[in-house]
């Protein structure tokens, strides 16, 4: 089961050890401990004498607020501080989101706990720290505040209007930045086009809702002066980095673990006020502090995702080949910037990569991201590419069904192929390495399409209302240091892998990208295992401590394998050449005639067993007086990759959806769902398969059920898991996956991210779905969650009413 | 962990097998005294409010929600958690094949399914998919998507029937 | 979300707890499954001074049947009550209905007299408890009282059980075997509370519908007979389309329905009369009734 790597200009041509790791399927080694209950999640971890913290949390959407006396919640028994803006200043220096990508960002400062004015309904305002959890919040009860209301915006579609209140009141307006971009000549292109389309989208906020809720248990040591964090993050380093400039504690003085991850999806990489607040909290009474949001904080305060009010066009020729796009974009960013991204990456997302996957030589899009008294967006899986992949999608049915040609085939046509690229989009992101037209004939192959089609002619025959959407996708994964280093925020690009032979034989090493369950863990002690010439069984990684990690990226834009795996084949490679020059010399042998083999060095023609790894190693480190004194073998090495070309790794897929409509009810269900997608280099088949299905749910989640609405009063109404609603089992169909696998030439693996795929392009396959069981009705909808209510009054069945 | 001058009761009742004495805070719910007080970590917390199923415990033989129950309930009954030394058949196969099937990422949901699963093959020992969406509809997943899930299930349950 | 702090009693007899319910009534709450009160501890919504924790109360459980008539304790577990063969047999629409409450861990913990007195208007069970014109059985220091069903749900979250009562056990009194029962029910996820549920009832003569009873849970603030609705059908023949619709049309102007979130009011007459619609239409076709199973 050999699979050979090659590098295209490398000299190196890697020839497989037996038993080839890489490619295979393999369950997760670290999964055995989970199911049976072993799992070590951030609350699982008590330090002695901590103390538990709760917030004062603002219940408006913007108000002024006095703290009174704090003297009754201070004396309450159990209760060791209540702690206000004033007092955590000392400790904690504020922050405000800047980021060269977007000059001139308005994003006013922020503090771990609200300075006089809460500008979002959830903000933290006071803090108490207790003995228990349920003491906190006694005391949080007994807080003397004086709320003066302000006037709110939380309506996107106000939010830039003249006289529109504004989300700080030292603004003149909520407008936080706005870009447009253009190239070719959208005005003749769309003037002289044979066909133009249109649509305006409404994408509802949504929010990660990850099971594990946000949570960090801080202990600054007053004598040592060191600060230790555990805390549920997918990048411990970037967090470690924030600690030590926001604190003022030198880097290395400050400790971050990240064990077990109960789910991450981008909610878990940014900044929350309420979490540095526990470690300025830990910093100033020099005890232990620990902090989990329950659900309610957690549905309140996690960042949102994906607040959008498009406009689209879609320009086509009399061929029926794209000209172009013109996108109006406006985002609802919150209250804040999200700190050290920018909300407005999510936005930018979305607009490079409308039209991705086609040809077009035109394009215009206007964004505008706006401020409101709402909790700060951030970037949740797949970022902005659930939009632009709904737009384009929406826009491409469209345009068929004017042409009155099958969606598939007017995709075909227009379809970037493999000779158009390498090119860059008229959106400016560049495409290489795709493989729509194979993933589109794998989706037909897979789907059996025309017995689908059959089968839902039958079920149409029998009244009832069967729908079938595509969408196909392109996201823009594994970002390069281009991507935040042009930008001058700090987030790092490149990952380290140490690798170390250990005196049993086993090969352990520490890697700098983040295990937050999507198993990466494991695909890289198979490179590691295929690098070095060891049994999987045999190698450990370890991720997550920055004391114990080098500096990296963590887990963020599906990097693990794209960039992680890169590092570990280099360190496992590097360990291999120290192991083989050791063994050279204890054996009288050319390292060059030896290999290794199962953890065995072995005679590289003929095979036979030489000596085993163990040996190896114990001579090395108990018995290195047997080596000669010119060979001096380095048993742990590093490795650091950093791709040297190419900002982003795009991968592409296609998805379909079949759908059914309840005329009566409204209900939308999901009834199956294919998914075909390209991420190169597949390290652990089993691992990305269900990647991609639970990257799917997520969408089918996005595209019918969830949504944070606000009352016509500013106030949040999805608050609790009985309002926001998440796809549960009963409801969700299986979803089939298949995948082309076109490595990335630029990297030994050739792997591309997958984690985030799923979600890509779920929303938009069941948009068109819905649509297409809609069409013989003559009605479209273009909102994101489908709820029965908008189905509905598409339908003419239910009266209009704002919703926002 | 310090009560002050909360409200306390005494119970006595069976953890996993071992016979356990003590006073609890009358407002400390189960999963929290399990989790903190016992130390039995694998049952999670994911909502307060009974809607995710990530806190199920086994009491007197029934999984039911350990945020829903306060721990002073617990008094004369027996309490199984997934860390249970003497975890029945159907759990092991469960485990096994969840391992097997990758069905789980982040595990956080896992125990609390996997408990609701072998409700469901006790009752049921040939359960159909739909069956099995239905018994875990009250359990949340947010990694799986529930296919993998599904699958275990069925597999466990076909192991379990020798085949 | 831990709860306000709160005095915590088991009493072990019936008299016991309803001492305490005369005593502390106004300011205690009823523990019983916990499956709703303890959420509403937890979000500080609920805050009793005392908790009356009535799970040790002997007999408080029971299912039995008295003199023909079906008498389930108020304690009772819905899981004990969906597996037991008395309710098969004497009270099917209960099983019916419960089919659709929560999950399979609350089941194994909420009980009757928990979901009749906290009176959710989209619970199942107080709609299927008018529908079969049962007797709530309520004590206290001063006595004991059986009240109708149709005059327990008196508003939203609001029933005639007083703040010194107790509920005792449900009476459901036995059907002529010609009554059909069915629930059915709307909702946005299984097992997520009714948007619509209808607890429906026909006394079949031959094909005529002799007798009906209409009740609907998440409509209105409170579960109660739909009588014009129900004289609409009374008579019609079961297949006669036109009986249907004119009765879905006298259900659309009786019922007064709640405008909660983003449902709005239209949307639940619209589906109330769906599943009106649906369900006679079923009966025609004699599917899926009365455990035939």
């Amino acid at each position: 089961m050999g699979v050979t790597i090659s590098v295209n200009r490398s000299k190196l041509k890697i020839r497989p050890s037996a038993g080839s790791s890489i490619g295979l399927s393999m369950p997760r080694a670290d999964t055995r401990r989970l199911v049976a209950g072993h799992g070590r999640y951030m609350d699982d971890y008590t330090a002695k004498g901590e103390l538990h913290a709760a917030f004062l949390r603002s219940p408006f959407p913007h108000a002024e607020f006095t703290l009174g006396d704090l003297s009754k919640p201070t004396s309450l028994a159990g209760v060791a501080a209540v702690l206000s803006a004033v007092e955590l200043d000392p400790v904690c220096r504020p922050w405000r989101c800047e980021s060269k990508a977007f000059p001139g960002l308005v994003s006013p400062e922020q503090r771990p706990l609200a300075l006089a004015r809460a500008a979002y309904e959830g903000e933290p305002v006071a803090m108490v720290l207790a003995v228990s959890r349920a003491i906190a919040e006694d005391a949080i009860e007994l807080i003397d505040v004086v709320w003066r209301e302000l006037p709110a915006i939380t309506d996107l579609a106000r939010a830039l209007e003249q006289g529109a209140p504004t989300a700080h009141p030292d603004l003149a307006d909520n407008l936080a930045w706005a870009t447009e971009l253009r190239s070719g000549n959208p005005e003749d292109a769309f003037a002289g086009a044979a066909l133009v389309l249109e649509e305006n989208f409404v994408f509802e906020r949504h929010t990660g809702v990850t099971l594990e809720p946000r949570g960090v248990l801080a202990d600054w040591d007053p004598a040592a002066e060191t600060l230790e964090v555990r805390i549920s993050h997918q990048m411990p380093h970037q967090i470690q980095l924030h600690l030590s400039d926001l604190l003022g504690i030198p880097l290395s003085r400050v400790r971050v673990i990240c064990g077990d991850i109960g789910g991450a999806f981008g909610l878990k990489m940014h900044v929350y006020p309420d979490e540095i607040g526990v470690c300025a909290a830990s910093r100033l009474i020099g005890r232990p502090v620990r902090f989990q949001t329950d659900r309610l904080e957690s549905l309140q305060s996690d960042i949102h995702a994906r607040e959008h009010r498009v406009r689209g066009r879609i320009a086509v020729d009399a061929e029926g080949r794209i000209l172009g796009f013109d996108i109006d974009d406006l985002q609802g960013l919150g209250a804040y910037s999200v700190f050290p991204r920018s909300s407005t990456t999510e936005a930018m997302s979305a607009l490079r990569t409308m039209g991705a996957p086609y040809r077009f030589g035109h394009f215009r899009a206007r964004l505008r991201c706006a401020l409101q008294n709402k909790v700060p967006t951030g970037q949740l899986r797949a970022v902005g590419a659930p939009i632009s992949c709904a737009v384009t999608e929406r826009l491409m049915d469209l345009a068929a069904r004017a042409r009155g040609e099958d969606s598939l085939e007017f995709r075909r046509r227009n379809l970037l192929r493999a000779e158009d690229m390498p090119c860059v989009t008229s959106a400016g992101s560049q495409m290489f390495g795709l493989s729509h037209e194979a993933c589109l004939d794998r989706l037909v192959e897979l789907m059996e399409l025309p017995r689908i089609r059959a089968e839902i002619e039958t079920m149409r025959r029998a009244g009832r209302w069967i729908g079938l959407g595509f969408a196909t996708s392109v996201e823009l994964t594994a970002s390069g240091s281009e991507a935040y280093g042009r930008a001058d925020v700090p987030v790092a690009s490149v990952d380290t892998v140490v690798a170390t032979l250990q005196l049993s034989g086993e090969v352990t090493a520490q890697a700098s990208v983040s295990e937050i369950g999507q198993g990466i863990g494991q695909s890289l002690v198979q490179v590691l295992a295929d690098a070095v010439g060891v049994d999987p069984g045999c190698v450990t990684v370890s991720t997550g401590d920055t004391d114990g990690v080098p500096h990296g990226g963590g887990a963020w834009a599906s990097r693990g394998a794209a960039i992680g795996a890169e590092a570990a084949w280099g360190a496992g490679r590097a360990l291999r050449e120290q192991i083989l020059c050791a063994a050279g010399a204890l054996l009288q042998a050319a390292p060059e005639t030896l290999d290794i083999r199962s953890g065995r060095i072995v005679d590289g023609t003929t095979g036979s067993d030489r000596i085993g790894l163990d040996e190896i190693a114990r001579t090395v480190i108990l018995q290195g007086y047997e080596l000669p004194s010119r060979v001096r073998p380095q048993l742990t090495v590093a490795h650091l990759y950093r791709r040297e070309r190419d900002t982003f790794l795009p991968n592409n897929g296609i998805q379909a959806s079949l759908v059914e409509i309840n005329p009566q009810t409204g209900i939308v269900r999901a009834l199956r769902h294919w998914a075909v997608g390209d991420c190169g280099r597949i390290i652990n088949p089993l691992l990305v398969d269900e990647q991609i299905r639970g990257g799917v749910v997520m969408g089918l989640g996005e595209a019918l059920l969830e949504a944070c609405r606000y009352d016509a009063h500013g106030q949040f109404v999805s608050g609790t898991l009985t309002d926001y609603l998440v796809p549960m089992a009963y409801e969700m169909p299986d979803i089939e996956v298949a995948h082309v696998e076109t490595p990335y030439e630029g990297s030994v693996i050739g792997a591309k991210g997958a984690g985030e795929a799923g979600t890509c392009g779920a929303p938009a396959a069941v948009l068109n779905a819905v649509n297409d069981a809609l069409a013989t009705e003559g009605v479209r909808v273009a909102r994101l969650p489908i709820t029965p209510f908008v189905v509905l009054r598409a339908l003419g069945k239910l009266p209009e009413e704002a919703m926002t | 962990m310090e009560t002050i001058d909360e409200p306390t009761f005494e119970i006595a009742c069976t953890v996993n097998g071992t016979a356990v004495r003590t006073r609890v805070p009358v407002r400390r719910s189960l999963v929290d005294w399990l989790r903190h007080d016992v130390g039995l970590t694998g049952s999670h917390i994911g909502c307060e409010h009974g809607v995710c199923g990530a806190c199920h415990v086994v009491v007197d033989g029934r999984v039911v929600r350990g945020c829903l129950m306060l721990a002073v309930q617990a008094d004369g009954q027996s309490i199984e958690t997934i860390e249970s030394p003497s975890a029945s058949a159907r759990i092991q196969a469960l485990q096994q094949t969840f391992f097997e099937r990758a069905a789980l990422q982040c595990g956080y949901c896992t125990p609390g399914i996997i408990l609701q699963a072998a409700e469901l093959l006790a009752e049921t020992q040939m359960p159909t998919r739909e069956q099995i969406r239905e018994a875990l509809s009250g359990s949340y997943c947010r990694c799986t998507g529930y296919q993998a899930i599904i699958d275990a299930v069925d597999a466990a349950a076909a192991r379990l029937r020798g085949e | 979300m831990k709860p306000a702090r709160f005095e915590y009693v088991r009493p072990e007899t019936v008299p016991a707890a309803l001492e305490l319910l005369a005593s502390h009534g106004s300011d205690a709450a009823i523990l019983a499954g916990g499956q709703s009160l303890v959420p509403m501890l937890n979000f500080r919504i609920a805050r009793p001074h005392m908790l009356i924790d009535v799970n040790r109360i002997g007999g408080l459980d029971r299912i039995e049947v008295q003199d023909g008539a079906l008498i389930i304790g108020a304690s009772a577990r819905h899981s004990e009550v969906l597996r037991s063969q008395l309710v098969h047999s004497h009270a099917p629409l209960l099983r019916e209905g419960l089919k659709h409450v929560a999950h399979a861990a609350i089941r194994n913990r909420g009980t009757l007299g928990g979901s009749l007195a906290l009176a959710d208007p989209a619970a199942e069970l107080p709609a299927c408890i008018v529908c079969l014109d049962a007797e709530i059985t309520l004590a206290s220091r001063r006595a004991e009282r059986a009240v109708a069903a149709e005059n327990f749900f008196t508003g939203l979250y609001t029933t005639a059980c007083a703040a010194d009562e107790l509920l005792l056990h449900v009476r459901i009194r036995p059907f002529d075997p010609q009554w059909r029962f069915s629930f059915s029910e709307v909702a946005r996820r299984h097992g997520d509370f009714a948007l619509a549920g209808l607890a429906f009832a026909v006394r079949l003569a031959r094909e005529r519908i002799d007798d009906c009873r209409i009740a609907f849970c998440g409509v209105e603030v409170a579960p109660r007979r739909l009588r014009k609705a129900e004289y609409s059908l009374n008579g019609a023949e079961v297949n006669n389309g036109a009986s249907r619709v004119a009765a879905c049309g006298a259900l659309a102007e009786e019922l007064e329905p709640m405008s909660s979130g983003d449902c709005p009011a239209e949307y639940r007459i619209r589906i109330a009369s769906a599943l009106l619609n649906d369900a006679v239409e079923r009966l025609a076709r004699e599917e899926s009734f009365h455990g035939d199973d």
